[in-house]
């Protein structure tokens, strides 16, 4: 039984109240200091692509030195433990976070949700110039006597703040200032995401009708907020051990026989702090990466998604879930093995919706009219790769298991799979598929088909041997393997290749770079809805969308954002606005 | 952590009993046609939900140093500092701020300008001197040899407070800004809306500082340290 109140055409917009639109007046304020969220969309996804591109480039170098161990003069050990804390924390927080919340989320879920603007467009704008600053002091760190901190990007006390780690003097001051930063500029926009989707929704926009991808940033938004404080602390607590000499962290600690001021300080609890947001944080980014791919399969899948109701629960789910399964990251701490056992429970517990939410992809393919356009290969090769590193994952979450793996490349090889490749193929689909609503032009396809396959395939190659090197042992964060016997040549060999496969993976990148400034003056007309898409940013009154998206009046929304293939449909998409069709009503029927 | 997860599951809680209102049952897939809010006021504004979910935020952020504290209470080298006499002089002080607010909120509903002008002056005055009284417990506290490093108790006891006191002046920058929209509105202008939701958010923001300084002022007091024991001894 369905007790809805059916509407008929024609009903009036009125309800949604005439929101006071912030107008720009001159060329600054429409660009720089802009309070449209389509502006600070790109500002966000430009800045973060770039700081991705520098990442890689740290990436770059890591590999040479472990391929070609002293072929570079200026890596030392100091300088390798630099490489990998600054890729490790730019690409997590700096790339992944900002360009998915900050950069999807604010296009997006205005115009996907019929709304002309974020609620508070104000704190929008602070939010990315909060993010830049951030940025900014990251960056600097680079230039400070002693270079940035070589701590890890987990930063674990007492290593991080103590004699022997780089950085100790500035850098790791300037990392965890740069992180609250960016933590306070975050929760500014995040408060934006959330009660946009609470309160800005047009006419006719029930949650259960918002596409999936606007319930993946909601919810990640969500989770977003409330695991950033935990880290926010943990910077707070290790700034006061850092400089003004409390011991929130720092044990009783004995250096060349003198003892140093700290003492009774638990590292442990840095920890719980820094996993209590660092859990949520790998399904901050998945979920929104979840989303997206479920809109761009049934879009050039032409078919409704298989299981919406149950997508929704499954990604409500995960984010609840992913609140308690934090000590997993923990389990050579020394803790208690019941504790252990607990968490190795939930953590597991979690594969059950993911695994809902891919079968519901699959079958949402299953007799499709598939369309290999670009965005779709990345959706198809996301699925194939949260897969794989998901089931590394029933590894890694069984404490037996983990004990021997720990610390081996294997966990590298884990953790990129599972939330470097995966989420960053949605990331390229993504912007395949909406680049057009974006600019009015399409991506060329033979680039982005050259840029598929490379970035595909090559990912693979990369990081399917490091799961063998992983179980032969071989350890993470070593600079080198030195002359260690206990690995065989092929080891060597195998880093070698790995190394050449990084190198081509990153230079293809190029290519990706080159089509988004070639395209934009050079790209064929997209027109306002290329896909044939049925949601409501395909439906704005221009392409690109003007100042306040729509035209006079928002949208009203009569029907879910998956209308493909209905049967009697003159086309073989309703858009979101459509009013309901001759008989419609009546077939639809239970 | 444990307290960190209860607060987190009474925040799902509210979340899941919230989502349950909002038709998820529903199957959007037969459902053609506009479907309207359930009937009722309207959404509330955004600014307000906008502050019930940043209390959220700073929920967890608080939350969070207590589960530290509680778990760094357990070791041998605590020596809690004394509560100074002045903190229940300053606890005082921000009750009646809390009151004052929620009378001034009555008054902007009986449309009395004055009485909303006096209750955010005298809210204004009530919580600049309990962050007065903060800052001379600080002063007194050195001066009488508790340093910030010199012991993890005294350590805690100026970052609660210090959060506590930083998210007290946040409040006091909206405050004024409220108190400047009340002295240039007229009996009847359209700011009155404005005005009236400016005051209930102050409102509600001053009673959720002064619960979290109600908790605080408990564990710094030395009182929940015996609920800690019983809780511990409960779940063993």
């Amino acid at each position: 039984m369905v007790d809805v109140p059916l509407g008929v055409a024609g009903v009036p917009p009125a309800e949604v109240e005439d929101v006071e639109l912030y107008h720009p007046k001159s060329w600054v304020t429409h660009y720089v200091f802009s309070q449209d969220a389509k502006i600070i969309a790109v500002q966000y996804s430009v800045t973060a692509l770039s700081i991705g591109l520098v990442a890689l480039m740290l990436s770059w170098l890591m590999r040479l030195q472990l391929a070609f161990p002293g072929a570079l003069s200026f890596i030392d050990a100091d300088a390798y433990y630099q490489l990998i804390t600054m890729h490790g924390m730019m690409m997590v927080v700096y790339v992944l976070t900002a360009l998915f919340l900050g950069g999807f989320g604010n296009y997006l879920i205005p115009l996907m949700l019929g709304a002309r603007d974020m609620v508070f467009p104000y704190a929008n704008m602070l939010s990315f110039w909060f993010y830049l600053l951030a940025v900014v002091v990251l960056f600097a760190s680079f230039a400070v006597p002693g270079g940035p901190t070589g701590a890890g990007w987990t930063l674990y006390p007492p290593q991080s703040i103590t004699a022997g780690t780089p950085g100790l003097a500035w850098g790791i001051v300037m990392m965890l200032v740069s992180l609250m930063i960016f933590i306070v500029g975050f929760t500014m926009g995040g408060l934006n995401y959330v009660v946009t989707v609470l309160q800005g929704r047009t006419r006719g926009m029930t949650l259960m009708r918002m596409p999936l991808t606007v319930w993946g940033i909601f919810t990640a938004s969500v989770m977003a907020l409330l695991a950033f404080p935990a880290l926010f602390v943990g910077a707070v607590m290790m700034l006061f051990d850092r400089l003004l000499g409390t011991s929130f962290f720092m044990p009783e600690i004995i250096e060349q026989g003198a003892r140093l001021p700290y003492g009774g300080g638990s590292p442990i609890l840095f920890q719980h702090l820094f996993w209590f947001f660092g859990h949520p944080e790998v399904y901050i980014v998945a979920l929104p990466a979840f989303g997206i791919v479920s809109d761009l399969i049934s879009v050039h899948a032409r078919r409704n998604i298989f299981g919406y109701r149950m997508m929704v629960w499954a990604i409500v789910a995960i984010g609840a879930l992913s609140f308690v399964v934090w000590a997993h990251h923990m389990y050579v701490s020394g803790m208690n093995p019941y504790f252990g056992f607990f968490f190795a429970t939930t953590t597991l517990i979690i594969a059950i919706p993911t695994a809902i939410k891919v079968y519901n992809w699959v079958l949402t393919l299953w007799r499709g009219d598939i369309h290999l356009t670009t965005p779709m290969l990345f959706a198809l090769a996301f699925i194939v790769t949260f897969v794989n590193g998901g089931l590394t994952g029933l590894f890694l979450g069984n404490v037996v298991v983990d004990v021997p793996l720990s610390d081996t490349m294997f966990v590298v090889a884990h953790f990129h799979m599972v939330m470097g490749v995966a989420p960053i193929l949605v990331i390229f689909g993504a912007i395949y598929h909406w680049y057009p609503k974006v600019t009015g032009r399409l991506l060329s396809v033979p680039l982005g088909q050259f840029h598929f396959w490379v970035t595909f395939l090559g990912a693979y190659l990369i990081f399917f041997p490091m799961h063998y090197l992983g179980l032969m042992g071989v350890p993470r964060r070593y600079y080198e393997m030195g002359e260690t016997a206990i690995y065989p040549p092929s080891a060597h060999d195998l880093n070698i290749f790995i190394t050449v496969m990084a190198l081509l993976v990153g230079a293809a990148q190029l290519a990706f770079v080159f089509n988004l400034i070639w395209s934009l003056r050079h790209g064929r007309g997209a027109g306002g809805n290329p896909w044939r898409a049925c949601s409501l940013e395909w439906q704005t009154s221009a392409t690109p969308p003007p100042h306040g998206n729509f035209g006079k009046e928002l949208p009203i929304v009569y029907r879910w954002a998956y209308d493909y293939n209905v049967p009697g449909a003159p086309e073989d998409f309703i858009p979101q606005n459509q009013p309901p069709l001759a008989g419609e009503i009546a077939s639809r029927a239970p | 952590m444990t307290i960190v997860v209860a607060f987190l599951v009474l925040v799902i809680g509210i979340a899941a009993w919230w989502l349950s209102t909002q038709r998820i049952m529903s199957k959007p897939w037969l459902e053609i046609g506009v479907i309207d809010e359930p009937p009722g006021a309207g959404p509330p504004a955004a600014a307000k939900i906008g502050l019930c979910v940043f209390l959220a935020v700073a929920g967890v952020l608080f939350a969070l140093s207590i589960s530290a504290y509680s778990m760094r209470l357990q070791a041998a080298d605590w020596w809690p500092l004394p509560a100074p006499r002045l903190l229940w002089f300053n606890t005082g002080l921000l009750i009646l701020a809390s009151a004052t607010l929620e009378w001034t909120k009555a008054q902007s509903r009986h449309a009395s300008l004055d009485g909303v002008r006096f209750g955010l002056v005298g809210a204004g005055v009530f919580t600049l001197a309990f962050v007065v009284g903060q800052l001379v417990v600080w002063r007194e506290l050195v001066e009488e040899g508790y340093f910030l490093a010199s012991n993890p108790a005294n350590a805690f006891f100026y970052l609660m407070t210090g959060l506590h006191g930083l998210h007290v002046m946040g409040g006091l920058v909206a405050l004024a800004r409220v108190t400047l929209r009340a002295f240039s509105a007229d009996e009847v202008g359209v700011e009155r809306g404005k005005l009236r939701l400016g005051v209930e958010l102050c409102a509600i923001y001053w009673h959720f500082l002064l619960v979290v300084w109600l908790v605080l002022f408990a564990l710094i007091a030395g009182w929940a340290g015996d609920f800690f024991e019983i809780c511990r001894q409960a779940l063993s």
